[in-house]
């Protein structure tokens, strides 16, 4: 009996650990092999094995809907002049027991099957394998070299080596004469991009297609060239089975894999993959979309925001965002001298809400940064919220005092309020995007009356404003803490 | 041994007044009271009289030509009575006539109790008006005291959403053109750009300035300048008092 009762607890920790992790994204966000997510005339689109794919207004809800002609598996899509060069691989891939495929790319001017501009073109064989030779023509995805222009296209494999070739960046095609080159062996599902002087190799270990008992991760190499030789933290070449691990299974999600990377501007960076398995959507594959951080040239997965109760701190002056009302002393403190060593020692409750929130007025409050004293009107509870949108990665959140409903909102005036109810108007959701080193970016859904995009700023030590974000300064950056 | 501990703790903490006050005299050499006890009647290093001529705030946007008046005795034991509340009653009493509006020349007194207080036109030395050295120079007290200071900011021309950035020691409130702008709360350390105003229209041509600066012990000072949108200084402004007399 105690054994059983033992049980039914753990089960229901391990239930309420699940509930509180994030969904990977919403609507129908069923996909296998994912491209890189990509924006085109408003709306999201990633692509998928089989073909078609999905397409999201705002980058949180999904649904199918995407065109995407000629099968096959793992495409990717690249955005270049007026075109969207899309490729995928028919053939090969272990499917019906053979390694001979062939990789295709094609264009098309817009990715909106409703525009009359809407339809692929040009198709093309770029890369090929004969079912012999040591590498299997799947899994394709570009690169176009910032440094250089140049565009690059790396496929393949656990069976054999990934390799990499060269196209012409204003048709798609192969350049005449180019060869491949065997970058990396043992891995799959392979992209590639350039960062401060490095190219990264990203691709997956592991098993896939496999459900919740894939072990697909996503591991990465790095190289001063393109053509690599791509290594790992350790050294290790990826031409020798090496690989920085990225990412893995974690809460309800199994086996992420096909890494796209979603430059969603102001430094703003996020990885797409598929989750072999959520086990909170019927165990089915999912798109996946998280934070990308870096750490000493190296990326890093970070977590979507799943809401709590924290301390909003301030990057600029580890001051806390607080409601700007009367500092309540708690009572009852005696000085550190004078007092027997013998004296019992009684513990004191922090303040509570009750002592701190007498003096609040009923209205509308300001708010302000301040030293963060561990007191109520410092605590504020984050919460998603249901059916009001949301944003590559995460739905928007609510931004509350703990234990009430007064809320933030952003003003008129580019400003800041707390309401004393939360109403869910869009001038109280707000997108939380975790930034490249691991600080937080708040942004309002809305301004009312205007369609700036503006975060939330320190713009003095101590005074907080809504500002167009500055990538390059603490003052728009905000970090989470636990009370 | 608590009638003991209450007995002795008021003596303890004038001691110990009386002891960080001879210090702080002793620390200051030169400046303000000599070891005779007389009054030394130059502001240097902290201050230099203002001349009638425009000066430029400095290349940090700073502004550092202003009217003080002498302090305002307010006995405060410990600055942890500033709350929002407390400092909105003490900054929005009345201690003299006009003092929300006036501009006041060099050398022109008011009355605040029993006690006749002149204002000085002052050129800060550094980017921060030390008020705790501009009463030492007067042998004026030093703490729980209340300070006001005007000044008037010459814009060459209408700019639209400046902030008037502040920092002080202690707690202070700030108007433009006779609108609060900022307040100051708590028992702050001075900061530069620690609290801001919202977004304010400079006018083009005159624009006044007024402050009030309160603190208990401690060394009262304060550093105010504007800034734009993104937070920079604005550093094309001057000032000029005898603005205020046009």
């Amino acid at each position: 009996m105690k054994f059983k009762t033992l049980m039914i607890a753990f089960s229901t920790l391990i239930f309420l650990c699940l509930s509180n992790q994030a969904l990977a994204q919403i609507g129908k966000p069923y996909i296998h092999d994912p491209s890189t997510v990509i924006f085109c005339d408003g709306k999201y689109y990633v692509f998928g094995t089989g073909g078609g794919g999905l397409i999201s207004d705002d980058g949180w809800v999904w649904h199918s809907g995407a065109v995407r002609p000629g099968g096959g598996v793992a495409p990717d899509v690249i955005h270049i002049g007026d075109r969207y060069y899309v490729t995928y691989a028919k053939g090969g891939g272990g499917l019906a027991g053979g390694h001979a495929s062939n990789i295709y790319v094609m264009w098309t001017k817009t990715l909106d099957p409703k525009s009359p501009e809407f339809g692929f073109k040009d198709e093309h064989i770029v890369a090929s394998s004969n079912g012999v030779e040591d590498c299997d023509a799947i899994d394709p995805a570009f690169l176009l070299d910032p440094t250089t222009g140049k565009l690059w296209l790396t496929y393949g494999t656990f069976y054999g080596y990934i390799r990499i070739v060269e196209l012409d960046p204003k048709t798609g095609e192969r350049i005449q004469g180019n060869k491949p080159i065997d970058i990396a062996i043992d891995c799959e599902a392979t992209d590639m991009i350039y960062r401060d002087g490095w190219y990264y190799l990203l691709g997956d270990h592991g098993t896939c297609c496999d459900g919740a008992n894939s072990t697909y991760n996503i591991v990465v190499g790095r190289s001063k060239n393109v053509t690599g030789p791509f290594r790992d933290n350790m050294g290790v070449n990826m031409l020798k089975g090496g690989g920085k691990f990225l990412v893995g299974a974690s809460g309800h999600f199994f086996g992420p894999g096909h890494f796209g990377l979603l430059k969603l501007g102001d430094g703003v960076e996020k990885f797409s993959c598929h989750y072999e398995s959520d086990l909170k959507q019927g165990g089915r594959s999912v798109l996946g979309i998280r934070p990308l951080l870096w750490k000493d040239g190296w990326p890093v997965a970070g977590d979507n925001f799943r809401g709590g109760t924290f301390e909003i701190q301030s990057e600029r002056s580890g001051y806390a965002l607080e409601l700007a009302v009367d500092f309540v002393r708690m009572s009852g403190m005696q000085p550190f001298w004078g007092r027997s060593l013998d004296e019992p020692v009684k513990p004191i409750p922090p303040q509570t809400l009750a002592e701190d929130s007498k003096v609040w007025s009923t209205g509308n409050i300001n708010v302000r940064l301040g030293d963060y004293m561990v007191r109520p009107h410092q605590e504020w509870t984050i919460t998603p919220v249901e059916n009001a949108g949301g944003y590559p990665g995460s739905p928007y959140f609510k931004i509350t005092i703990a234990g009430t409903n007064r809320a933030l909102a952003a003003t008129a005036d580019s400003d800041l309020v707390t309401v004393p109810e939360f109403t869910g108007s869009p001038e109280q959701l707000w997108r939380i995007d975790q930034l490249t080193d691991g600080t937080y970016r708040i942004m309002p859904k809305v301004i009312p009356n205007s369609k700036a995009r503006l975060v939330l700023t320190a713009i003095g030590v101590s005074t907080i404003t809504l500002a167009k974000f500055d990538s390059k300064s603490d003052k728009s950056r905000w970090n989470f803490k636990k009370p | 041994m608590n009638k003991l501990y209450k007995v002795m703790m008021p003596i303890l903490s004038l001691l110990t007044v009386i002891a960080y006050e001879g210090c702080s005299a002793a620390s200051n050499g030169a400046i303000g009271k000599s070891a005779g006890g007389k009054v030394n009647s130059s502001y240097a290093p902290y201050f230099t009289k203002a001349t009638q001529s425009p000066k430029e705030v400095d290349v940090e946007g700073f502004l550092t030509r202003w009217l003080l008046l002498e302090p305002i005795n307010k006995p405060i034991r410990s600055n942890t009575v500033f709350t929002d509340s407390y400092l909105r009653q003490a900054f929005n009493t009345e201690y003299f006539p006009n003092q929300f509006t006036v501009v006041p020349k060099n050398g022109d007194k008011v009355t605040v109790g029993d006690k006749d207080l002149e204002w000085h036109a002052l050129d800060a030395t550094g980017f921060n008006v030390n008020l705790f050295h501009f009463a030492f120079s007067l042998n004026k007290q030093k703490y729980g005291v209340l300070f006001w200071a005007v000044t008037v900011v010459n814009s060459p021309r209408e700019m639209r959403n400046v902030r008037l950035s502040v920092g002080s020691n202690s707690a202070s409130m700030w108007w433009l053109n006779g609108k609060e702008a900022v307040m100051l709360s708590g028992d702050r350390r001075m900061v530069v750009d620690d609290c801001v105003s919202k977004r304010l229209t400079l006018n083009k041509g005159k624009n006044i300035i007024r402050g009030a600066v309160i603190n208990g012990p401690g060394l009262s000072n304060f550093c105010v300048r504007f800034i734009d949108e993104n937070g920079e200084p604005i550093t094309n402004l001057s000032v000029n008092l005898n603005k205020a007399e046009e």
